[in-house]
């Protein structure tokens, strides 16, 4: 973990509109950064806005009002066009792996998408290798190629969407609660593969969950989230031992009692 | 390994097929009707409008396996010419609607805004005219004719199918798979192409099945009443149209036509439901 910053977000606004003139705030003046090599974990109970802020920092939905700096460059103003190139750098892994995976396509065919829609392979064979290497990473075996999404279990899907995550190299992956579909054994394999990859190739990994247990096991830094806004980050320890905002401690109180 | 799995999602589809006794009935029955026409010219040695004005209006038998018309023609002959019109309508414009309709739904649910209320404003333009009157019209102001009776078809179908696929498309585009592809970076045509258009296949498919009795119907119909096909050209719905004066004196001239348009429209209508059943986005396995 450095000082540098990978991602960070100033002043953040997004609303929704929910008929006629009613507004729906998602995302409220949030702002907060985000530092090489680290796993910030981001949590808070279902429509916190927790979701809402990982789709403004991926730039697939554009913010009210507010930055996004990814890399020294604000994106939220940026045109798709120019956006473009910074979607190589940040992947995401999303939280139905049912539904991220396309069923018409083979697995071969999902993985090696990125590597398509960027160019990046000379070849056939050098984009059959990486999809390979790719695999391996993420624990498949290799028969899985030719098969279809529908011809595996959850856990493996998310690998599988892990794996796409992962084909370009990005600096950041986004996980939008990307174990809460699984069973709890499936949810720590999928931990331990994202714990592991990202020490392996160095990635940044902004991870979002309701889950406190899940969020201690894997995060670097904590940011509670409440209404459309942070109300608490903090290092994971302190976070814990130490909650400083009324939510926060509510939220572990949910915790110890079930 | 890679064809055995393309092999088994294949035969997924084709035993779900088999085991639908009303597909494979209305198959053997369209492929039968199919081949028969084809080979038409074959099968008999009477030319569909070679006129015999010695052997008018005789019954079934004699040579004439349907028996002859007012004009002694070979009932047979022209029915087969006739359902090679049939399916021709059949096919062919609904081929061009289903087109039209897809890149129009596609484009609407894509684009949104404007271009989604200008295409699918137009397409309710379309749906809200008597499908029947809009062919009158375009019969009437091009003269009636094979192509202008496709022309009048696709007008009638496109709006239709344009609505269906545009609800599909959508809801495609929610899907998960569609974000996971954008936030990769992938454009629009390629989402499209790659991620949309497959998807959309089996709703295309049914779509395609269940608007060709729908066509055949309707030029049967136009040529019926004497606006579509005109004479020497043969069709099912200008003979029935033609004979229906003998309906009590030789009701096989009217028969034999008619016949062949239930079965035809039939057909296709029990292979598009089962194809919908089989297709089922339920089902998933495909």
């Amino acid at each position: 973990m450095s000082d540098e910053l990978i991602i960070s977000a100033k002043n953040v606004t997004k609303s929704f509109s929910i008929g006629g003139n009613k507004h729906h705030i998602a995302v409220n003046d949030v702002s907060l950064d985000m530092y090489k090599g680290e796993t910030l974990a981001l949590v808070g109970e279902s429509g916190c806005g927790k979701s809402t802020l990982a789709k403004l920092l991926m730039r697939l939905i554009k913010a009210d009002s507010g930055e996004i700096i990814f890399d020294g460059i604000d994106i939220s103003s940026l045109s798709e066009k120019y956006v473009r190139p910074y979607r190589k750098r940040m992947q995401m892994v999303f939280q139905d792996p049912a539904s991220s995976l396309d069923p018409r396509m083979k697995v071969r065919d999902i993985i090696a998408e990125p590597l398509k829609v960027w160019k990046v392979c000379d070849s056939k064979e050098e984009m059959d290798d990486r999809v390979r290497e790719l695999l391996e990473l993420v624990d498949l075996k290799e028969s899985a190629l030719d098969r279809y999404p529908h011809q595996f279990s959850g856990g493996q899907k998310q690998r599988i969407g892990i794996a796409r995550a992962i084909a370009l190299n990005p600096d950041l992956i986004v996980c939008d609660e990307s174990v809460s579909a699984l069973d709890v054994s499936v949810q720590a394999q999928i931990l331990n593969l994202l714990k592991r990859l990202k020490k392996e190739l160095g990635l940044s990994c902004l991870f979002i969950s309701h889950d406190l247990s899940v969020v201690n096991f894997i995060a670097d830094r904590v940011c509670v989230m409440h209404d459309g806004r942070i109300c608490e980050m903090a290092a994971k320890e302190s976070i814990y031992s130490d909650p400083k905002s009324e939510y926060t401690k509510y939220l572990l109180d949910a915790i110890s009692a079930s | 390994m890679k064809k055995e799995n393309r092999q088994k999602s294949e035969h997924e589809f084709l035993r779900a097929f088999l085991q639908n006794k009303a597909a494979v009935i209305s198959t053997v029955i369209i492929l039968l009707i199919i081949i028969l026409s084809v080979l038409a010219p074959f099968l008999t040695r009477y030319d569909e409008t070679g006129q015999d004005l010695l052997n008018r209006l005789m019954p079934p038998g004699n040579g004439h396996i349907f028996g002859t018309d007012e004009l002694g023609r070979d009932v047979f002959t022209r029915v087969f010419y006739g359902t090679r019109v049939s399916l021709l309508i059949g096919l062919f414009p609904t081929v061009l609607a289903v087109a039209v309709g897809t890149v129009a739904g596609v484009c609407a649910a894509h684009f949104k805004g404007a271009a989604d209320f200008i295409i699918m404003r137009l397409a309710d333009v379309m749906l809200s005219i008597p499908g029947m009157l809009l062919a009158m019209v375009v019969l009437y102001t091009l003269g009636g004719s094979l192509t202008s009776v496709i022309i009048s078809l696709i007008l009638m179908e496109w709006g239709g199918i344009a609505v269906v696929v545009r609800s599909a498309a959508l809801e495609i585009q929610e899907c998960e798979y569609v974000t996971a592809a954008a936030s990769i970076g992938a454009g629009k045509l390629w989402i499209i192409l790659r991620h949309i258009l497959p998807n959309l296949l089996p709703t295309l498919i049914v779509l395609f099945t269940l608007n060709i009795p729908s066509s055949i119907l309707s030029e049967s119909s136009l040529s019926f009443l004497g606006i579509g096909i005109q004479p020497p050209q043969v069709s099912l719905g200008l003979m029935t149209g033609t004979s229906r004066q003998y309906l009590f004196s030789s009701p096989h001239l009217v028969l034999a036509p008619a016949v062949m348009i239930l079965l035809l429209v039939l057909s296709f209508n029990f292979l598009g439901d089962a194809l919908r059943d089989i297709l089922d986005p339920e089902r998933k396995t495909l």
